[in-house]
């Protein structure tokens, strides 16, 4: 048993009711620091948020708002990324074809709050976006879509990617895919979650790849 | 028992009684362009193609409504707004057109007389309904004034909004309801037989019921009571079961249920109060094999089916332009097949 689930429960009744007080205290009172209060306390209850939001649980806005708790608090305590996880390899995030930024915000909070770089790409098509993945050396993209037709854009993306010889990892996320759970398969991406706070442990996953094969 | 046209059968399950079979609604805005052969742009640039489109999709498929509605952006330029075309799927909106949320103080709601943009959707419902005889629904549909502004701010400062400026909220709430009561009325004028009452942002997956009725619902009773006309609210797929009750005294007719939740629950919520359309998933849809197709559409007839107050149609009240044609014929032949009242034993659960 996880002994700090009393904890995990305290800070999740914080974030879902969005109380930034009571957020700051609980990290006052863990007397963790503040990088290893992120990545104990904040990361996993973040998940759980998003877990319960994906079975009807919890709403959007709970998300978004305890993600800017988050992020904000961390701005506060760190002023800089922790030395680890800025080795991780040419990272980034986009939004493809649609204009709809919500869910790649999202995934950028979570990400930035725990310590990961990466260029954020905005709004994007395809062109651009292929030319910037190869002009930044990119290794790890992540491709967040609202539309049905941008979600099925990736497949195209995939092909030209592909074609340049580049070596990227693709995750996707978005409505379609939560909508249709073989999509992201179908497009050729390597990976997707229902929520922004799943996209953690895939990149850890797939930043562990990325260093295998350059070895 | 003898057969209905369309406009009884919709109106007997809205009175939560069995029509003669389960009535339909193929909501395929998008497909009409192909029907004509011609682009999505194009396609939405003039009323009588959207006429042409509806009623030979109707001719085809055999469904229950017609449906005067373009896509939700056109409402946002109204607004000023942009609107982006695809080829391969609806417009959407562009960039906000309020940049910054002090621009509330100033608005002033576009008046209908002068936005030209809606007069193409009004005109394309009056022509339906000089075609169609009264003997089928005409929809019209109208973006709730709580969940227009994911359009007119960006969802993002949306949420702040609603969290953090009470007052700027409940002043963009009376200018979007008069313009939300004067656009949904012109199209009752128009002929629309009903109004869809596009309002995902209520939805539990968007926010937390006690928020929604503080919020939201307060903002539907109002805009519901000065519709003249029956209302169905749509969630666009987001889940409805957290907020039934609110739903049920919010004043609506009916409610669009999610793909994300079971039927046969959400008919139990419902009780008779309200109707249910759905749920079928628009998403998935695409890659659906004949078989599939009429086994989804068995499934939902028998879950939300007995009793009436159940319209069968896709879950988020727009079909996604890469469903085949071939599939909206599957769908149509099995609610032909299984939506016959009584329902079969094999059908009702
Ligand atoms: C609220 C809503 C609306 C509102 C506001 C929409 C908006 N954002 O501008 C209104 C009423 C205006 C609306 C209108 C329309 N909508 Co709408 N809408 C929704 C709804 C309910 C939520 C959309 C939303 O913004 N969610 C917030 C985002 C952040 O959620 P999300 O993308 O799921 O992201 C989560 C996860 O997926 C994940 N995630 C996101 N990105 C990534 C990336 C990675 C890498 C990972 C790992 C995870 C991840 O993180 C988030 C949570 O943690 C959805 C249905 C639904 N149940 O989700 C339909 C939906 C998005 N709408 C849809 C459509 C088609 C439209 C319209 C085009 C309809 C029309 N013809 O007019 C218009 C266009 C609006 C526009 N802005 O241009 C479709 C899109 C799919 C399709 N069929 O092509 C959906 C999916 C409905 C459906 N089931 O078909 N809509």
């Amino acid at each position: 048993m996880d002994t700090r689930e009393p904890l995990h429960q305290e800070l999740e009744t914080a974030l879902l009711s969005l109380n930034k007080v009571a957020t700051r205290r609980i990290f006052k009172e863990s007397g963790l620091s503040p990088i290893r209060f992120a990545e104990e306390l904040f990361m996993p209850v973040l998940d759980r948020i998003g877990a319960k939001w994906e079975r009807g649980d919890c709403a959007l806005s709970q998300i978004y708002v305890s993600g800017r708790i988050c992020e904000s608090l961390l701005n506060e305590l760190l002023p800089t990324a922790p030395a680890e996880q800025s080795m991780n390899p040419p990272m980034a995030v986009a939004t493809l074809e649609d204009s709809h930024l919500l869910g790649k915000r999202l995934l950028s909070s979570v990400l930035r709050s725990s310590g990961y770089h990466f260029h954020d790409y905005g709004q994007q098509n395809l062109e651009n976006l292929v030319s910037k993945v190869q002009f930044d050396g990119i290794r790890i993209l992540l491709v967040s879509t609202l539309m049905l037709s941008s979600a099925l854009r990736v497949k195209e993306l995939r092909r030209r990617l592909d074609k340049q010889g580049l070596q990227v990892k693709i995750v996707v996320g978005g409505a379609p895919f939560r909508f249709d759970q073989a999509l992201w398969r179908e497009v050729g991406a390597d990976a997707t979650s229902p929520t922004a706070t799943g996209a953690l442990a895939i990149v850890r996953r797939l930043a562990d790849e990325v260093r295998h094969e350059n070895q | 028992m003898k057969t209905s046209n369309s406009m009884e059968r919709v109106l007997t399950t809205l009175s939560h009684q069995e029509p003669d079979r389960v009535p339909f609604f193929l909501l395929a805005t998008l497909h009409g362009a192909r029907e004509l052969g011609v682009g999505i742009r194009e396609y939405f640039s003039r009323a009588e193609q959207v006429v042409a489109g509806q009623l030979r999709l109707r001719a085809r498929y055999r469904h229950d409504c017609l449906s005067g509605f373009f896509f939700g952006p056109l409402e946002i330029e109204a607004w000023g707004g942009e609107v982006l075309y695809y080829d391969d799927g609806p417009p959407n909106s562009g960039e906000p057109p309020l940049r910054e949320l002090e621009q509330i103080s100033s608005l002033k709601p576009p008046r209908i007389a002068e936005a030209r943009c809606l007069h193409r959707s009004l005109e394309a419902i009056r022509l339906l309904k000089q075609q169609s005889g009264g003997e089928v629904p005409i929809l019209g549909v109208a973006i709730s004034p709580f969940s227009l502004p994911v359009m007119q701010l960006g969802f993002d400062r949306y949420f702040d909004l609603i969290h953090e400026r009470p007052e700027l909220f409940q002043r963009l709430m009376a200018i979007n309801e008069e313009f939300c009561v004067e656009w949904a009325n012109a199209q009752l004028d128009a002929g629309a037989t009903a109004i869809c009452y596009f309002d995902p942002v209520a939805s539990p997956t968007i926010l937390p019921p006690e928020l929604y009725e503080a919020t939201g619902f307060q903002v539907a009773r109002r805009t519901l009571a000065r519709i003249k006309g029956p209302t169905a609210t749509h969630l666009a797929s987001g889940r409805c079961l957290g907020i039934m009750e609110l739903l049920a005294r919010s004043g609506t007719v009916a409610i669009g249920v999610s793909a994300q939740e079971n039927l046969a629950e959400v008919k139990a919520a419902a009780a008779g109060r309200v109707s249910l359309i759905g749920n079928l998933n628009g998403i998935e849809m695409r890659r659906w094999s004949e078989a599939e197709a009429r086994e989804k559409v068995r499934e939902a007839i028998t879950r939300g089916g007995a009793g009436g107050g159940f319209i069968l149609a896709d879950n988020h009240g727009e079909i996604p332009w890469q469903v085949s044609d071939e599939l909206l014929m599957t769908i149509s032949d099995a609610v032909l097949t299984f939506g016959q009242y009584p329902l079969s034993p094999g059908v009702s659960e």
